[in-house]
């Protein structure tokens, strides 16, 4: 048969030399590798201060989307809710009153949306099942959390700020994720 | 009254002074040893290791301290309780007691009252220093033992007489490596060792092979990997502070850091010149700066050398695996032992010619 790589030796099995059973020279090989590795560079990204780069295409927590005037997209269709292969996703929906049209973008709204985080896969398949754009994955993930009831996110945890009222927290928040453009990209390669 | 006036006030207050100074300079030191030695096993392993608490990590071992009071302590149903607080007591103790006989620098001079005092930076100058560290390290034992015995578990017990056969086999080729050092000097005397060695050649090159048998049994006597058998935690279940929690689990750890330390400074007293400044002529430079700044350095220069020890041991460890016991004692009994008689035989033959005038 042949080997997979020409790296393969047969087992040596000659009794060891009198230098080799002193041990001594094998020792100072082995504290010779040693002492180089002090000097090697550290693969180990210190996290708080350092962060890795998120592959571009990284799925992390969702966010809550708003338009351009701070109208929340989401109509509370359910859609997402229906493709969540987790089932981690609930809604209740609201019909928008008079006076409301400055906070919701169409006529229902998501009264309560919440995600239990300790169920998400985070698959991304509410993104994709989002008729409105109003749901997509951020490059942030869920920080760790002392209860259980924690990791469910409401609608709190989830909404991006407001573009108007914090245009700084929206702006990150928003990343180079789902930008006003990214949605009219969509729709424009569909 | 006049004999409370007759008594030395000025030398009971310095030798108190030292006393508590060197105590709590090798706890220091031995806390510092905790965080070098994962900061080494860091650095060797490609890591980055403790560098959260402060700057660099610098408050570790603190953290570490503060983490050992907290935690509960366990005392178990079973054992011999009395005993079972003795052990850690011990192994601490030990490790302490064999700093007292150490030179850690020359002498210090300043005027009290209108008389010159010097201040030797040595607790006790006994004549039979070594005999003394001897003495105390093979106490030592008793913390294993103690430790082991009171646990009142069987796999504690094992351990404890794994330990206590290592330390006391290889205590043999330790002293035997030391007679022959011991023709070269003439003396028990740390101060008088050191003193043949300012200025001088350093005792090492004398007695390599006294050196090397002395280096090895210094590893297993402070238990230290690759003779780490006492405690094996990853392969042997523990070892004889298997049943200890809390501040008892880390007086035995501490012990050991401690030992580490102070074995470090023996060898370094013995062989390698002690407290003296290599490659310079220490008189020639009291002349220049003075004797207290000259102690001060020498200090200095035997706490550079004990650093470098300790970095050996560290080094050591975060390199070789552990032995196998049988490959141990083998080691031990049939191997330092037999060489460090050769190196005894050869050197009281030199000795002898020399004093002979190189004649049979």
């Amino acid at each position: 048969m042949q080997s997979l790589t020409n790296r393969a030796r047969p087992v040596d099995r000659k009794p060891m030399t009198a230098l080799e059973r002193l041990y001594l020279w094998n020792i100072a090989k082995g504290m010779w590798i040693t002492l180089k590795h002090v000097f090697k560079k550290k693969a180990t990204i210190s996290y708080p201060e350092q962060k890795r780069e998120f592959s571009p295409v990284f799925r992390g927590l969702q966010i809550l989307n708003r338009d351009e005037e701070g109208r929340e997209r989401c109509t509370a269709c359910g859609l997402c809710a229906v493709a969540c292969p987790a089932e981690a996703i609930t809604m209740e929906a609201a019909e928008r009153q008079p006076g409301e049209e400055h906070l919701y973008r169409e006529e229902k709204y998501a009264a309560k949306y919440e995600i239990n985080m300790l169920r998400c896969i985070f698959c991304g398949l509410c993104e994709e099942a989002c008729p409105k754009d109003a749901v997509y994955l951020s490059e942030t993930f869920a920080p760790s959390n002392y209860q259980r009831k924690g990791f469910i996110y409401g609608k709190e945890d989830l909404l991006i700020p407001h573009p108007k009222e914090d245009p700084e927290a929206y702006r990150k928040a928003l990343g180079n994720r789902a930008t006003g453009n990214a949605s009219q990209e969509k729709a424009s390669s569909n | 009254m006049i004999g409370l006036l007759a008594i030395d006030w000025a030398f009971i207050v310095e030798k108190l002074i030292l006393i508590v100074s060197i105590v709590s300079i090798s706890l220091v030191i031995a806390m510092y040893e905790t965080y070098a030695e994962r900061k080494v096993a860091a650095v060797m392993q490609d890591r980055r290791g403790p560098n959260r608490a402060g700057p660099f990590g610098i408050l570790q071992p603190l953290a570490d301290g503060l983490k050992l009071f907290m935690k509960e302590e366990i005392i178990p149903n079973t054992s011999n309780k009395f005993l079972f607080v003795l052990g850690p007591c011990m192994a601490m103790l030990t490790a302490m007691m064999t700093s007292a006989v150490i030179p850690w620098g020359g002498k210090i001079h300043f005027t009290l009252f209108g008389q010159d005092r010097w201040v030797n930076l040595q607790i006790a100058d006994i004549n039979i220093g070594i005999l003394y560290i001897f003495g105390v390290v093979s106490m030592g034992v008793y913390g294993i033992m103690i430790g082991g015995w009171a646990s009142n578990n069987k796999f504690s017990l094992m351990a404890a007489m794994r330990g206590a056969s290592q330390v006391i086999s290889y205590e043999l080729p330790m002293g035997i490596s030391l007679i022959a050092l011991l023709m070269l000097t003439g003396s028990l005397k740390m101060s008088t060792i050191v003193a043949g060695q300012i200025d001088s050649w350093y005792y090492v090159l004398y007695q390599p092979l006294g050196f090397f048998i002395f280096l090895v049994c210094a590893f297993a006597e402070c238990n230290r990997t690759p003779f780490d058998l006492p405690e094996a935690e990853n392969e042997l279940n523990f070892g004889y502070h298997q049943e200890y929690s809390s501040m008892k689990l880390g007086f035995y750890l501490f012990a050991e850091y401690i030992n580490m330390f102070i074995s470090s400074a023996v060898m370094v007293t013995l062989f390698w010149g002690g407290y003296d400044i290599p490659f310079i002529s220490d008189a020639a430079l009291a002349e220049k700066v003075g004797y207290n700044w000259l102690a001060v350095l020498e200090g200095l220069s035997m706490f550079i050398k004990v650093a470098i020890f300790i970095f050996a041991f560290m080094w050591v460890r975060w390199t070789i695996p552990r032995f196998r016991y049988d490959q141990l004692m083998n080691l031990g009994w049939k191997t330092l032992i037999p060489l460090s008689l050769i190196n005894m035989i050869i050197t009281a033959l030199l000795v002898l010619l020399k004093e002979n005038g190189w004649r049979f």
